[in-house]
This record gives structure tokens, C-alpha cells and sequence, in this order.
């Protein structure tokens, strides 16, 4: 540990680790975005990404050495020798391409991480501050290649056919010369897979979801929050409970009991059963802000003669707006992605919501451009929603509960 | 002199509070009976029964009526028919009998001995159906010129037809054999072992990542915002959607990750991440991770946010390092929430079912205990068993929610 923490050590160390992360990053942005064959080569990434850094520690910082870390990698890399190797089809200027962005990263960023690491000894904030970030580096690129990689997939797939798609997958640049031709699966799908329909169930599923729970789980929360009684205590811990019991165990019966009164492949059954899955987290995150709210307010309006109810409608509600906003925000998410119960109650395609429609796509007959499209579909109206109202939704639920 | 005693016992105004609560709570208690509590003594009732999807449809008295003979004058004979029929193979209908009415104007001219004709109403009493009862009953009539002045013909009215089956889901049948099913063999401890790794991997690796990201993300710069919805993304979106959309990255044919495997070098050859063992079981664990790493990073982001920073000025003014600050002063912070998030995750994913269903379908190896409950009830359509191990799945959670609440008390508000 003490002999790591010398400079002459921590930097080359670093600096090679840096050199495979961006290498593999560089390899994997160009491949994708050129459909042309890059690779890391993580031998060499590990030693001349040590050399960089042993120069950074061993020359005193300057633009000079920045410039001079560009060149050599860059040069390298179009030698052929560098931590970036490119296929023979490559074309000169993808590889000039790849070597600038490579180089260019290495070179800017290798600086800041190596900030305060020197030849000799380093004491234990220099070193640990050069690791951290160096892991800080890594970490964006890393949460952000996770997160965006499959969804611009989904995006892409939706807007190829299946040829493009087998013929080159690593092509994920987007054709944008054909014009509106580029959405025709999405045109299909509302033409031929019904999908208008399925877009409008789902809407008006989710909504009327969101009412019917908030108009259980405000007098609920209401009362757990507010009101003593016996039972409160147990009450109010066991909402919680009621929310661990999983969905298939319960969907078993459900489906029996829809099977045998003629539900299944209705709104009235879907509507049933979707408000009671969300009334519990509801409630819950309702009767934490209901708490948070100074009762005095309150107090106040029944001096003043109003009823309790009176006073829900009149001064609690009102004040309650933005966590009713979070909530509704994530029933109706709740609603909009629920999968399993739609999966097994609707069988009439006229009444699928749009993740069973989804589910419908998934057929070797039908191409994957469609599943996608659907996939989008589903997707972005509730990113929309989910975007514009974030600061409502994270705050709503970290203050009330969590979900699985 | 009286005593004076300060009011003992619930006043009336704490009475009305309190039927106030329990009239506000009322709504959401029946719901939650219907919807909850109901199925979940239901699915105990069932899983000691042995019951297939096909049971589901009560066997049925068919009956189906025809005319035949064309008759066009006053006087032709026509027969009108019935032909009966149990619509199960396997279970008795009891008691069957049916009425219906015969149009104005014919005359019948013999009629079985099972049936009485009073009038234009003819009822017919046939006792039990055997399974697989199939009958054709004949009535010859001689039509008289009023059939022809109505409209009325005989398959205006329906047959009303009555009998009682023993429904396998109401009558007194049980039996352990669901149970000895879903017991026997290895294939169950298998279940179990896919079951604890899926869940342990998973929500420990979606803590970790989760805690990696909001370290991340704990310091104020421009673009923290876009960063923290960006994570959010997996969370938020269709489980379908971002399922499918794996799958198809993954593909062993035309994935882009094969394909950019096979041109690094990593491999020679393409690899089936989802079909194969044990790199299907690795790969929804990951997917799971993937999933739910935002919902643990918004929750340690928002208590770290929460820790008072005066605390930190002090370590370093001492000359504590970073790690040493993460470590003693961090750490113990946010292990609160991080044990409520164990127990909570730990529960959901062990319920989890979408995911691995729309990954595999449960295929690989990556069976577990809630995909089990939909094979063995849709698959192999014996609903019997499905809810037997429905019912041990509910079992393990009640442990799990001992083990939970005995903490939260400790951790309230979560």
C-alpha cells in the first residue's frame, strides 16, 4: 500500500487504467457510430497509457506536455501500434477520426486526475484525491454508456428494417436522407397493429387509475396521518406490507375468479384491480407529507367551525399539491408500465393497453423494427411526463416510500 | 368532599375522531380485502386442490334446437330436434332439465317420456349426464296455417336449459399433491438456489452501483439535473420496453454486442447471453442491477444530501482523507437507509417476476420461484400447483417481513 502510493508508482498506475477505460470507450463510440471495426488493445493501452503517466508525473504540467501526450498517442494509434487498433476496411479518415478522440481525451484529462501526484511519496489526500477522481471519470462514462446504450438501441432498431439491422449490427448511425420514410414502422404500427387504440386504453386506463386511488388513499393517509385511533401504529406499518405481497400470487386467483365472472378482457377488471396495487404506496406517501404539514393550520380551521372533512377539502388538500402531483406522477407510471396482470387478462386484441400490445409484437413473424417502434411508443410518453415533472417525482419519492 | 379525577377513558370527542378515521379508512380497507386478502385465501384453498386450466370452464347442459322438413303448407309434418350434449369429458352434470316454447300453430304428435307439453310449454326432466352425454330428442309436429300467419318460429325461443356440476374449485376434493409435486425432485431446490442467487446478486449489486452513482452525483455542477434523470431512465421506463430492448442488444445473431465482441477480440465466437447456463441467470441478475441501481442512488443520494457538511470540514481540518471520510463518517450515516433498501429490495426482487419472464421466460436456468408459479399453471396448466408454490413464496415473504418490520420500527422514516 505505501509503495503504491509514490508517485513514480500511482501515476504510471492511473495513467494506464485511464488509457483502458478510454481506449475501450473510444473503440466502442467509433465501432458504433461508423460501423467500421475498432478495437482496444488492452496490452498496449496498459503501456502506453503507464508511459503517459510517468510523464505527467516526471515533467513539470504544461500545455507543451499536453500537446506532446496528444501527438505521441495519436501517432501511435495511426501507426498501428497504439492502444486503439483498427480493421484493414477502416477508412484513413474513421481512423484519424478515432486517434484525435482518443489523444485528445488521454491528453486533457490525464492532467486534472494526476493534479497533485509527484515523483516522491504522497501523502494520503493526494493519492486517494487522484483515485477518486479517476473513479469519478470512470463512473460517468461508465452510468452513461449503461443507460444510454439500450435505449438509443431501441431508438435505432426502430428506425432500420431488417436487413440493415442483420447486415451490420454494429452500424448505429441513423440514416436521416430517407426523410419521413425513416418512421415507417412507426406509421405501420398505428395503421396496422392498432396501436392508436392501444396508446388510448392505456391513457385512459392509467388516468382513471390515478383518480379512483387518490380517492382512496387521501382520506386514508388522511386518517393515519392525522386522526388518533386505536390500530394507528399497526395501520400504518402494515400499508406497507400489503405492498411486499407480489402481484403473482395474486394474479392466480384474480385470473380464476376474472375467468369465471367474465372480467378478464375488460376495462371494469383491469380497473378494478389497478388502483388497489397502487392505493397502499399511495396512501404511504401521502400520510408521510400529511405529517410533515403543520397541524396547527388545521387546528385552526376547526376552531374556526369548519368539519374535518371541511377542512381536508378546504386547507390540507390545497397545501398538498405538489406531493398529489408526485403521486399521480407515479401511479400513472405504475399503471402505464404495468405488464403481468395486463399480460394475463386481456386476450382481446381490441382491449390490449400498449405494454400487451408490446407483448403481442414479440413474434417471429413479425420484424423487430415493430417491437421497438412499440417499445418507443410506450416509452416516451412516459420519459415526457417523467422529465418534465422530475424534481415533483424524485422529491415525492424519497419522501414517501420506494417501489418495486 | 367528591374526588377530583382528571377523565379517564376515550371521551366523546376521541370517539368521534376515531369513528371519523375508520369511516375515512373504510373505502380502502374493503378494497384492499377484496383485492388482497381474498385471492391470497383463495390461492391456499386452491393450492390443495388439483385443478387445471381446463377446470376453469364449468362443464355445460348444451342444448342446441333445430326445425327441419320445410313445411309449406297447412299440414306438412316437421320434426323439430334437439340435440343435448355435455360440454365436459370428464364430469357429470346432475339434475339436468330444460323449458321451452314451441311456436303458435304445431301440434306435436308424439312426444319422449321424459318430457311434458302443457300448452305451447314443453319441459323435458332428464336426470344426471354421464361425462361425454350426447342425446338428440325429436319431436314430430304437423304445422297448422296459424305457424304460417306468425312470425314465430321454434328457434325464436331459447331452450332454457338448468343442471348442477361439482366444480372442482367449490366441492370438498383436497389434496397434498400439488405440494409432493412441486417438492419433489431437484428441480425445486434448483428453483430455490436460481431464486436466492437472482435476489441476493441483485439487490446487493443494485445497492452498490446504486451507492457508486450517487457518490457520483454528490456535489453541486452544471448538468447535475440532466445526470440524475438520465440514471432515473432505467427506473422509469416499461419493463417491456427496456426488456425487449436488451434482448435484442444481446442477441446471438445479429446483437450489436456479439458483434462488437467478436471484433475486439473477446471472443471468437457469438455468445448466447440469455440461452445459455450460467450466463443467462448472470445476465437477468444484471439486467435486475441495471434496473433498479436509480431507485437505490435517488434514496442515497437524497440522505447524503441530508448530512450536514460542517461535519466534513472538521475532518479535514484533522487531516482525514477522503476514503477516511467516506468510510467513518458516511458510511455510518447512510447505513440506515442502506439496511431499509437491503430489506425492501431483497423482498421485491425475490417477488420479482416481468423481468426474468420477458428475459427467458424462465428457460437457462433462470427459473425462479414466481416464474415456477406461471409454468406450472399456464405451461403445464395445473393451476394446483402453481398456487402451491405461490403459497410457499407467500410463506418465505411473511418471514422476510418479520425480519423487515422488527428494522423499520427502528428506521422509520424511510
Amino acid at each position: 500500500m505505501s509503495m503504491i502510493r509514490r508517485g513514480f508508482v500511482t501515476g504510471p498506475v492511473l495513467g494506464a487504467l485511464w488509457m483502458v477505460v478510454l481506449s475501450v470507450t473510444v473503440a466502442v463510440a467509433m465501432s458504433f457510430a461508423t460501423g467500421d471495426a475498432f478495437r482496444p488493445s488492452i496490452l498496449l493501452s496498459l503501456l502506453w497509457g503507464a508511459l503517459g503517466g510517468a510523464a505527467v508525473v516526471f515533467f513539470p504540467r504544461s500545455l507543451l506536455v499536453q500537446a506532446g501526450l496528444f501527438v505521441v498517442t495519436a501517432a501511435l494509434v495511426l501507426a498501428g501500434i497504439g492502444a486503439l487498433q483498427t480493421g484493414v476496411s477502416t477508412g484513413p479518415f474513421a481512423r484519424l477520426i478515432g486517434a484525435a478522440l482518443l489523444a485528445g481525451t488521454f491528453a486533457v484529462s490525464l492532467l486534472p486526475i494526476l493534479k497533485e501526484v509527484v515523483p516522491g511519496a504522497l501523502n494520503r489526500h493526494e493519492f486517494e484525491g487522484a483515485v477518486i477522481r479517476f473513479l469519478t471519470g470512470f463512473g460517468y462514462i461508465f452510468f452513461t454508456a449503461i443507460v444510454l446504450i439500450p435505449f438509443y438501441v431501441m431508438v435505432m432498431t426502430s428506425l432500420k428494417n431488417q436487413s440493415q439491422l442483420i447486415q451490420n449490427p454494429l452500424d448505429f448511425s441513423i440514416d436521416f436522407s430517407q426523410g419521413a420514410d425513416l418512421f415507417r414502422s412507426y406509421g405501420e404500427l398505428f395503421r396496422d397493429f392498432n396501436f392508436g387504440t392501444y396508446l388510448l386504453n392505456s391513457f385512459f386506463i392509467s388516468v382513471l387509475t390515478v383518480f379512483i386511488t387518490l380517492a382512496f388513499a387521501i382520506p386514508g393517509a388522511y386518517a393515519v396521518a392525522r386522526l388518533r385511533f386505536r390500530g394507528q401504529a399497526a395501520f400504518s406499518r402494515s400499508i406497507l406490507l400489503i405492498y411486499m405481497v407480489p402481484m403473482i400470487v395474486l394474479a392466480l386467483p384474480i385470473y380464476i375468479a376474472f375467468s369465471m365472472t367474465g372480467l378478464r378482457n375488460s376495462f371494469v377488471g383491469i380497473v378494478m384491480i389497478y388502483p388497489v396495487t397502487t392505493i397502499p404506496v399511495a396512501l404511504y406517501m401521502l400520510q408521510g407529507y400529511f405529517r410533515g404539514l403543520p397541524s396547527e393550520i388545521e387546528e385552526a380551521g376547526l376552531m374556526d367551525g369548519l368539519s374535518r372533512l371541511a377542512v381536508i377539502w378546504k386547507i390540507t388538500l390545497p397545501l398538498s399539491l405538489p406531493a398529489l402531483a408526485s403521486v399521480s406522477l407515479y401511479v400513472f407510471m405504475i399503471a402505464w408500465n404495468e405488464f403481468l396482470l395486463a399480460f394475463m387478462l386481456l386476450d382481446d386484441p381490441t382491449r390490449f393497453t400498449l405494454t400487451r400490445g408490446i407483448a403481442a409484437l414479440n413474434s417471429s413473424e413479425i420484424p423487430r423494427q415493430h417491437l421497438m417502434a412499440g417499445s418507443v411508443i410506450a416509452t416516451v410518453p412516459i420519459m415526457a411526463l417523467f422529465l418534465g415533472l422530475e424534481k415533483f417525482m424524485t422529491k415525492g419519492l424519497t419522501a414517501g416510500s420506494v417501489k418495486g | 368532599m367528591a374526588d377530583v379525577h382528571p377523565p379517564s377513558g376515550t371521551g366523546p370527542l376521541a370517539k368521534r375522531e376515531a369513528r371519523l378515521a375508520w369511516g375515512l379508512l373504510l373505502p380502502t380497507i374493503t378494497a384492499v380485502a377484496i383485492v388482497v386478502v381474498l385471492p391470497l385465501l383463495a390461492i391456499f384453498w386452491i393450492s390443495f386442490k388439483p385443478v387445471s386450466l381446463s377446470d376453469l370452464r364449468a362443464p355445460e347442459a348444451v342444448v342446441r334446437e333445430d326445425f327441419r322438413g320445410g313445411p309449406e303448407i297447412a299440414g306438412d309434418e316437421a320434426t323439430i330436434r334437439y340435440r343435448l350434449r355435455n360440454s365436459s369429458q370428464d364430469r357429470p352434470i346432475l339434475n339436468v332439465s330444460f323449458i321451452d316454447t314451441l311456436p303458435e300453430g304445431l301440434s306435436a304428435q308424439s312426444l319422449d317420456e321424459r318430457c311434458v307439453l302443457d300448452g305451447r310449454n314443453l319441459s323435458c326432466v332428464f336426470g344426471d349426464w354421464e361425462p361425454g352425454f350426447r342425446d338428440t330428442l325429436t319431436i314430430p309436429v304437423v304445422v297448422a296455417q296459424a305457424y304460417f300467419d306468425n312470425d314465430e318460429r321454434p328457434r325464436d325461443s331459447d331452450a332454457q336449459i338448468v343442471g348442477q356440476s361439482s366444480n372442482v374449485l367449490t366441492n370438498d376434493e383436497f389434496t397434498l399433491q400439488n405440494f409432493a409435486r412441486i417438492f419433489n425432485g431437484d428441480e425445486f431446490f434448483e428453483v430455490l438456489w436460481v431464486t436466492l442467487f437472482y435476489t441476493v446478486f441483485g439487490t446487493i449489486g443494485a445497492l452498490l452501483v446504486g451507492l457508486f452513482a450517487a457518490l457520483l452525483l454528490n456535489k453541486s455542477f452544471k448538468g447535475q439535473g440532466i445526470l440524475r434523470g438520465l440514471y432515473l431512465f432505467p427506473y422509469v421506463a416499461p419493463v417491456i420496453a427496456v426488456a425487449f430492448a436488451w434482448l435484442i442488444l444481446f442477441d446471438p445473431f445479429s446483437g450489436s454486442v456479439n458483434a462488437l465482441l467478436v471484433q475486439m477480440g473477446v471472443s471468437t465466437e457469438a455468445i448466447n447471453f440469455f440461452g445459455e447456463r450460467p450466463l443467462a441467470l448472470i445476465m437477468v441478475t444484471i439486467f435486475e442491477i441495471w434496473r433498479y441501481f436509480p431507485l437505490s442512488f435517488l434514496f442515497i443520494l437524497a440522505r447524503m444530501q441530508s448530512i450536514d457538511t460542517d461535519m466534513y470540514e472538521a475532518a479535514d481540518m484533522d487531516g482525514a482523507s477522503p476514503f477516511q471520510q467516506f468510510w467513518y463518517l458516511s458510511v455510518p450515516q447512510l447505513l440506515g437507509i442502506l439496511s431499509v433498501l437491503f430489506l425492501l429490495r431483497f423482498i421485491w426482487t425475490f417477488n420479482k417476476f416481468d423481468d426474468i419472464f420477458l428475459l427467458t421466460g424462465g428457460n437457462a436456468g433462470t427459473r425462479t420461484l414466481t416464474v415456477n408459479v406461471y409454468e406450472q399453471a399456464f405451461a403445464i396448466s395445473n393451476i394446483g400447483a402453481g398456487a402451491a408454490v405461490a403459497v410457499v413464496i407467500f410463506g418465505c415473504l411473511l418471514m422476510f417481513s418479520i425480519v423487515f418490520l422488527k428494522y423499520i420500527s427502528r428506521e422509520e422514516g424511510l
